[in-house]
């Protein structure tokens, strides 16, 4: 249940933090889901799929680019007008070519991930104490690995590599980053681009690996669950990690409870479902103390000022 | 600012959104061209549908009622520099209260009755407002995230408590018993009903309007507007708000409590958000039922947007998308019976292009004035400057 969180909190951390606020996560992840799942139900391959949703999800992210970076626009709206277009199109693009209200056929088997055994881990497996766990690190699709990969790789490139410093430095002094002579409008669409790639990882999940098939509004606000757990994490690749497996787990916490009774009284479906947007709510009024953004965020860069 | 020189007024005010009109058009009309469909055809169509008979008019301004509130809604937030996206929950939210004054001291005479309820919607919005603007004010939860949570909220919450307390036992369909009643003949109102325009023309001057939802809430609709603008421009708070929108730091000197005002704002913006139930429960439907908000409180963006946050340009706006809604409602039923029927999964009530029109066409129409956002902020500097996100301002 994470691992689309996770992708798209990426997304998000790599955005904000050069100074791009990114609301359109949702609208990205559900455009890459049906795109996923559109092209993986008619050429029946999951890769081709997954390069075809990253491809239209980078298209979205470069249209939030355009409007907050050369035309210095409210980025908030844009990235929710990008929501908007996102679950229009994609229901009215849905209904035209599979006459399903806005769902695609169900993705065949073949062109869905396949599950990927880790080397050496079946042997283990018959071990006791801990063989049972094993399978939590061991016999999932490829996108799984791939988000934990991304965390590491977003660690390590924000705080070791060059691009990553400019980025960081770009999201919080957009002046100086000018005055040394880079280019703050290069930057920050290379970080939206980026993002992009990760929203259309995070809805190629989603669609091709989780659901097998798109269904309209799939993506249930993931994309704001993915940002309150940024905003949870402080900006920063480990702590979003951490913030997205609680989110996660909440989700499934969710699925599972429902029937549940406490004592004689039956929770209600309702509640369970309201569960992860309530805690969401909760942690980010009570636990997070003072989340600090990036100061740029948000403010589009005017050169002559 | 942006260095350039200033646009004169009628460019930036009526070029400029006729452009983008255009623009989006022609955005939709790719669209169009994509999924095989001709253009104009449909143009043609939703012309014709929305403002070619008195039938389209009357749906066109009963669209326009909701979306005069909602985009009220999110005007009022951002004159503050908030951005609210919740008006969707807060009108879902405000049922409750439409539905429990309605129901609940039905005893009443009407003309105590349906201030009443209006009182009671604009309260329960009010109340879903005012929730994220405090947290917003006093923990610093970012309001765009905490508005779209209490979104997902309200949409389940609404659900447990229509199914649980509001639906009479036995009834399967999953709404409310129905609020008071009209005999239009007699003229006799009982219980918070608000007539429709149809049975008013009916009883009273014995002349007969094709039928729709059109209501008295649309003069309300009006009404409201007006008191908003008076509101923002011409008393104490609605200048502080503005203050506190255009320049956090400045307001503070003064001696504004941004926080007070936040919290002020948002529970004027959910107020006005709560109206919308007005229209559909106590005017349209005449019973609470799911999601009768059907996408209003996102339409109202695009409709404040686009109506540059003054009331008389979210009038026009509003007026507007009641168009292309109503254009676009006709649009699928065109369309729906020239193919044949598609299997529509659980979509039943939904005709195949329905839901898409719907949220396409104002979505692309929205992409467009998000330019004008773009433009406005680099043209001119006498229209509200777009608000960097709450958070940002609350950290200096």
């Amino acid at each position: 249940m994470s691992v689309p969180l996770i992708l798209a909190c990426l997304a998000g951390l790599w955005s904000e933090r050069s100074g791009i606020v990114d609301i359109g996560l949702e609208g990205k992840m559900l455009i890459s889901a049906f795109v996923a799942a559109a092209a993986a139900a008619s050429l029946g391959n999951a890769w081709l799929a997954m390069l075809l949703a990253v491809l239209v999800s980078v298209g979205f992210a470069l249209v939030h680019g355009y409007a907050s970076i050369n035309h210095r626009g409210n980025q908030v709206v844009s990235g929710v007008a990008i929501n908007m277009l996102a679950a229009g199109l994609a229901v009215v693009i849905g209904n035209e070519w599979y006459k399903e209200g806005g769902r695609t056929p169900p993705i065949p088997f073949e062109a869905q991930f396949a599950i990927i055994n880790l080397p050496g881990f079946d042997l283990l497996s018959g071990t006791p104490l801990i063989g049972p766990y094993l399978k939590i690190v061991s016999g999932h699709s490829l996108l799984v690995y791939v988000a934990f990969a991304a965390v590491i790789l977003t660690a390590w490139a924000l705080a070791k590599t060059r691009f990553g410093l400019r980025l960081r430095a770009v999201g919080e002094n957009p002046h100086a980053v000018d005055t040394a002579g880079i280019s703050v409008a290069l930057l920050r669409y290379k970080a939206v681009i980026l993002a992009g790639i990760l929203c259309g990882l995070a809805g190629t999940y989603l669609s091709v690996a989780l659901q097998g098939s798109f269904v309209r509004d799939m993506s249930g606000g993931r994309g704001f669950m993915a940002l309150a757990a940024l905003i949870f994490a402080n900006w920063r690749a480990w702590p979003s990690m951490w913030a997205c497996l609680l989110f996660g787990y909440l989700q499934a916490v969710g699925l599972r409870m429902q029937g549940v009774k406490l004592g004689t009284f039956e929770v209600p479906v309702q509640f369970i479902n309201m569960l992860p947007y309530v805690l969401t709510v909760v942690l980010l009024a009570g636990f997070i103390g003072k989340s600090i953004p990036p100061r740029a965020s948000g403010l589009p860069y005017t050169k002559d000022r | 600012m942006g260095g350039k020189g200033e646009l004169p007024a009628w460019v930036d005010l009526g070029l400029i959104p006729l452009l983008n009109l255009l623009l989006a058009l022609v955005a939709t009309s790719v669209v169009f061209l994509l999924i095989g469909e001709n253009p104009l055809e449909a143009l043609g169509i939703m012309l014709n549908g929305a403002a070619g008979s008195i039938k389209g008019w009357s749906y066109m301004l009963y669209y326009a009622t909701n979306f005069i509130f909602t985009g009220l809604c999110v005007a009022v937030a951002f004159h503050a520099g908030l951005f609210n996206i919740g008006g969707e929950g807060q009108a879902y939210f405000a049922g409750l209260g439409a539905a429990m004054a309605g129901l609940g001291l039905e005893f009443l005479p009407w003309p105590i009755l349906i201030p009443l309820t209006i009182l009671a919607s604009a309260l329960f919005g009010a109340v879903w407002g005012f929730v994220p603007g405090y947290l917003q004010a006093k923990r610093g939860s970012h309001i765009v995230i905490t508005t779209i949570m209490f979104n997902f909220i309200a949409a389940s919450l609404m659900v447990y408590l229509i199914n649980y307390w509001f639906r009479p036992v036995g009834k399967m369909a999953v709404e409310s018993r129905n609020i008071g009643s009209f005999d239009f003949q007699q003229l006799d109102l009982t219980g918070a009903y608000i007539p429709n325009l149809r049975e008013l023309s009916m009883g009273l001057f014995q002349y007969r309007l094709p039928s729709s939802p059109l209501n008295l809430t649309v003069l309300l609709a009006f009404l409201v507007a007006w008191a908003v603008w008076y509101f923002l421009w011409r008393t104490k708070i609605g200048y502080e708000i503005r203050a506190v929108g255009s320049n956090t730091n400045a307001a503070v000197y003064a001696g504004i409590k941004p926080q007070r005002i936040i919290m002020i704002a948002m529970a004027v913006s959910g107020g006005l958000a709560g109206l919308v139930a007005v229209n559909e429960v106590l005017g349209a439907q005449h019973r609470l039922l799911l999601e009768y908000v059907q996408g209003a409180g996102f339409v109202g963006i695009a409709v404040a947007l686009m109506g540059r946050n003054h009331p008389f340009g979210i009038v026009l706006a509003a007026l507007l998308f009641g168009l292309l809604y109503q254009g676009g409602t006709e649009l699928s039923f065109a369309k729906a019976q020239t193919q044949p029927r598609h299997g529509g999964g659980d979509s039943g009530s939904d005709h195949p292009l329905h839901g898409g029109a719907r949220a396409g066409l104002p979505a692309l129409a929205h992409r467009s004035f998000l330019q004008a956002g773009g433009l406005r902020c680099s043209t001119s500097s006498s229209a509200p400057k777009p608000c960097p996100p709450p958070s940002a301002c609350r950290c200096r």
